[in-house]
């Protein structure tokens, strides 16, 4: 947005602050949302040629009330013009209250696709433009710019008041906020569509959101769990792929890479959020991460604890996905004749899955059937959506296959 | 500049092998060549977008009339090796150098780091700007 050192941090902090001031000013989202955006930009141009305000808050929100004014044509809207023209000529008071937490839950509301509600949090919390959403997610930005605004007009015709949830549905509200917050750090990990395996900036900006939805909500042990294990599983960012751009397996990787700082921070705030009570299944997926960054070797994992965590998690979740993962640490405590049997359990649910296919061919090649491990990551290479995870696969059939010609 | 669309399709070019029954590093020099291609067009401004695409086992084909529930098949679709594997669409100065890049894509190293001289579609996007002068 800005060459200026520091001014893009500042504009982004305070866009959601603003955002929230807007909203309470004249109740619509929407245009609130768009001037936030105009008045960003606005400041983007000219304080680094003219200088910074005194008050960079108060600057944008009378920038913003400006924009939205424009904006405000009809006759109903020109009384209200007036009326609200008269209250800034007189000071334009600035209220003191953040409202980022409240805007967050609108963005993540359970009204709107996952999809949408990623664009909108990227927007109006993490203060990033349509253009910078779009190339992240590799679309162009006309097609982004609609899955925003067909985000606000969702939020309008839905009828959500601003105000933070009540209690009765708090919790379920919070677990939304997550949900999006996850899913954008997975996008930006593990990279679903498109050549690279890391968009540095997603992971990046989800890790930035996450800190954000832990300063406003500072007592729940899940937002501080997702947050470790957003922070426990960069840390290894390094490491995951070599010079080449290819997939390195976690057992594989050089642990010297695994970024020491990321993994402290981690640790500190899951043991944080443990000894608070009341375990989640972020805290649960961060403990296991934990583990696994306390290993200064693969062969010092310990498995039986990760196996003993990913049953919990199961039991939780109901998630296949999971499941899978349990069977491989059950192959990792009690050998690979027992993840093979766990397998049989999901053929049902995951019938067709690459993931499956995948696990199934490690499981065989650490039996030393490697027959059946080319076959089966062949299977997985064929079904998988994700290229750099094809290489991965196709590879490691070709080494196997190699190994037994010599 | 025009937009030229390059297609690769599941023909191997010379070389009937299954990837998986390359040599690893021979693998590893396929993927670097095309790697080190993209960043050259990356870099030079010309690549639009590409595109590798799943493969038949994920494949759908769908027909409908509008009114009732389409038929949703898995196939039939064209021989195996016609199928359209991934695209790269390209941003040039001259059809020259649209073939210019279909040909180092041919060249892309297989077995015995040999060129699998495979066949790349080379197709114009169809534009507004010759339409009136």
């Amino acid at each position: 947005m800005t060459d200026t050192p520091g001014l893009e941090d500042l504009l982004r902090e305070l866009a959601p602050q603003v955002l929230g001031v807007l909203v309470r000013r004249f109740g619509d989202f929407d245009a609130a949302e768009d001037a936030v955006q105009e008045a960003l930009l606005a400041a983007a141009m000219h304080w680094p040629r003219e200088g910074m305000p005194d008050n960079p808050r108060g600057w944008l929100i009378q920038t913003g009330s400006r924009k939205l004014l424009d904006q405000m044509r009809s006759e109903q809207a020109r009384r209200r013009r007036e009326a609200i023209a008269a209250s800034l000529e007189t000071g334009g008071e600035v209220p003191d209250r953040d409202d980022t937490l409240t805007v967050l839950f609108m963005c993540c509301h359970p009204a709107l696709t996952p999809a949408s509600a990623i664009a909108l949090t990227l927007r109006a919390i993490g203060g990033l433009t349509t253009a910078e959403i779009a190339s992240a997610f590799l679309v162009p930005e006309a097609t982004m710019a609609q899955r925003i605004s067909r985000a606000k007009q969702r939020i309008k015709a839905s009828g959500v008041p601003f105000r933070a949830p009540d209690a009765s549905d708090w919790t379920q509200r919070v677990r939304s906020v997550l949900h999006i917050l996850y899913l954008i750090f997975n996008e930006g990990y593990a990279s679903s569509t498109g050549d690279a395996v890391h968009r540095v900036e997603l992971s990046a900006e989800a890790i930035r959101l996450a800190r954000i939805a832990r300063r406003l909500l500072p007592d729940d042990g899940e937002v501080a769990g997702l947050l470790a294990l957003m922070l426990l599983t960069d840390a290894r960012r390094p490491a995951r792929t070599g010079s080449g751009g290819e997939l390195i397996p976690l057992s594989e990787q050089d642990r010297s890479l695994w970024d020491r700082a990321l993994i402290t921070e981690g640790l500190e705030i899951l043991d944080d959020a443990v000894a608070k009570g009341a375990v989640g299944e972020y805290q649960l997926q961060a403990a296991i991460a934990a583990l696994h960054g306390r290993a200064a070797r693969v062969e010092d994992t310990d498995w039986p604890q990760i196996l003993a965590l990913y049953g919990l998690l199961e039991r939780m979740t109901g998630n296949p996905i999971v499941s899978l993962n349990r069977a491989v640490a059950a192959a990792m405590v009690h050998g690979p004749q027992a993840g093979l049997r766990e397998l049989e359990a999901l053929e049902g649910q995951l019938k067709g899955h690459h993931r499956l296919s995948a696990v199934r061919a490690h499981l065989y090649e650490m039996a030393g059937d490697p027959l059946a491990a080319i076959e089966h990551y062949q299977a997985a290479a064929a079904r998988t959506a994700s290229l750099p995870e094809k290489h991965y696969l196709t590879t490691r059939a070709a080494q196997l296959r190699a190994a037994a010609r010599r | 500049m025009t937009k030229y669309l390059l297609t690769v399709d599941y023909n191997g070019g010379d070389v009937d092998t299954p990837m998986t029954e390359w040599e690893p590093q021979e693998i590893k020099a396929h993927m670097d060549y095309y790697r080190a291609l993209n960043d050259e067009l990356t870099k030079s401004g010309e690549l639009v977008e590409l595109h590798a695409l799943t493969g038949p086992e994920l494949a759908k084909i769908v027909v409908s009339d509008g009114a009732t529930a389409p038929v949703v098949t898995d196939g039939p679709f064209a021989e195996f090796k016609e199928m359209l594997a991934g695209y790269e669409l390209v941003d040039v100065e001259s059809q020259e150098r649209a073939i210019e890049i279909a040909a180092k894509l041919s060249a892309v190293p297989g077995p015995g780091g040999v060129p699998l001289r495979q066949p790349i579609g080379v197709r114009r996007v169809m534009d507004a700007s010759d339409s009136l002068d």
